[in-house]
């Protein structure tokens, strides 16, 4: 395994990657250089709040909200799929 | 073939090829595009590159490539792009940056521009000008590249590899790194139109390209998380072929300058296709019923040992056009792939062609060439 990358600690969506509301498919996409790549329920919600403006902390409390559970569970998937979208440079 | 039936409910494409123009300054020995160029007089204009936008949005096209030839050689490409992107499109420029001030930069930033693609040819100077034939070609990417990353854009650096920089591919990649890239194309030279003309001159050793390979895992592992790598695998040398287009007329499609629809942008290549325009038709009609696309779409088409091979849904058989150059025939296993009767053939050539000591490049519209000068077939339905 190659060592973690550092997350930001207000993560906004790298430079030429945005969130797409794709009508034909009825999904949220994430778009980027050559990259399509589908998102669910939670993952988009997770992507919309990557703005440059919200803490991680932030992100996994609203998370937490919305879906009515544990915050710790909510944090594990928050930090599991940023550390993803980070090694794959959709983050900045 | 299924010409019979008209395929129900194909599903959309994702990414359109929009080549606005053929006309390019470089030179490149590389140039996939057809031998025979298409003329400036017959470029689709803005307007028409506008509803084929739009078209392409509400069919389920999420993404447009502005491509060429150079795109910058056409005077409208700010409107094209703002075309593009009030479709709701992520918009690509794909460049060699000959052509584009900063000002016109900032007016493709204005238009919404999600990203851009510049292409080096090599590391220095004197080779990467050599190859691209356009004498301060590189330090002019080198300042266009500053710009992008300046205002805020997305970049990615397109490299093509072939025998003369495939000893340079870590110093490209760190060449893309230091210009601030967020992304790079470590495209090994397909051998398609003008390139298969220069294949000989291009063609690296066995050698060099399994020490590239290698090379290749150590780079991932310096740049992870950092640069997004992305390769075309020299196939000649290969032992499976690529799944080409992610499939003939399943991901993708491309709109030539005067408006034919292709599966893939050198599918002219292959004699007896009939191919539709943006002047006739819908994008939606033409990605659904077109008989280039129909031709080798799916599975049907397939025959052995393709038809029943357990990868043919992960590989869609290869390249047509690779199979059509090598083998004569469109409908064959793309001869990369080592259960193709004819898999000895590229690595023949290859081996080959490698062997012979490097000679001049034919540079794209530097000498006169027969082929070019012929009028363009026409196709029965033009």
């Amino acid at each position: 395994m190659p060592e973690a990358i550092p997350l930001p600690e207000r993560p906004r969506l790298a430079p030429g990657v945005r969130l797409h509301f794709d009508k034909t498919r009825n999904a949220w996409v994430l778009l980027g250089p050559e990259r399509v790549i589908e998102t669910e329920g939670p993952a988009s919600e997770i992507l919309r709040r990557c703005d440059g403006t919200r803490t991680i902390e932030q992100i996994v409390d609203e998370l937490a909200v919305l879906y009515t559970a544990e915050r710790t569970e909510i944090a594990g998937d928050v930090n599991d799929m940023l550390a993803e979208l980070a090694a794959k440079r959709l983050l900045s | 073939m299924s010409m019979a039936n008209p395929v129900q409910d194909v599903p959309a494409p994702l990414g359109l090829l929009a080549e606005l123009t053929h006309r390019c300054p470089l030179g490149c020995p590389y140039c996939s595009n057809p031998l025979a160029l298409d003329d400036r007089a017959d470029e689709l204009d803005a307007a028409t590159w506008s509803r084929v936008f739009r078209e392409a949005a509400a069919m389920g096209v999420l993404q447009v490539h502005l491509s060429g030839g150079e795109p910058a050689a056409r005077r409208d490409l700010v409107e094209i792009a703002a075309a593009a992107r009030d479709a709701g499109l992520y918009t690509n420029l794909i460049t060699s940056a000959i052509g584009l001030n900063s000002a016109r930069l900032a007016g493709l930033k204005s238009a919404g521009l999600d990203h851009v693609q510049l292409s080096l040819q090599d590391v220095d100077a004197g080779t990467a000008d050599h190859i691209a034939g356009y004498a301060g070609a590189h330090g002019r990417k080198l300042a266009f590249a500053r710009s992008v990353t300046e205002l805020g854009l997305a970049l990615t650096i397109n490299a093509v590899i072939h025998r003369a920089n495939i000893g340079r591919v870590a110093a490209l990649v760190e060449l893309a790194d230091q210009l601030g890239a967020g992304r790079v194309e470590i495209a090994h030279a397909q051998y398609y139109g003008w390139a298969l003309r220069n294949r000989h001159t291009l063609m690296p050793t066995r050698a060099q390209v399994e020490h590239a390979m290698q090379e290749m895992d150590d780079i991932r592992q310096r740049y992870q998380g950092r640069l997004a790598i992305d390769m075309v695998v020299p196939d000649y040398y290969a032992r499976r072929p690529k799944a080409c287009m992610g499939g003939w007329g399943r991901r993708s499609l491309n709109v030539t300058p005067p408006g034919r629809v292709l599966p893939c942008h050198a599918a002219e290549t292959i004699p007896g296709l009939e191919f539709w325009s943006v002047l006739d038709r819908s994008l939606a009609q033409i990605w659904q019923e077109s008989p280039a696309f129909q031709a080798f779409r799916g599975t049907d088409w397939m025959r052995e040992p393709c038809r029943t091979c357990e990868m043919r849904d992960i590989d869609y058989g290869g390249c047509r056009c690779q199979a059509m150059a090598l083998v004569g025939d469109a409908a064959a296993t793309d001869p990369a792939c080592e259960l193709s009767p004819s898999h000895a053939l590229p690595r023949g050539v290859a081996e080959r062609e490698s062997a012979i000591p490097m000679g001049d490049y034919t540079y794209r519209g530097r000498v006169p060439d027969n082929t070019a000068t012929q009028p363009r077939q026409r196709k029965a339905t033009q």
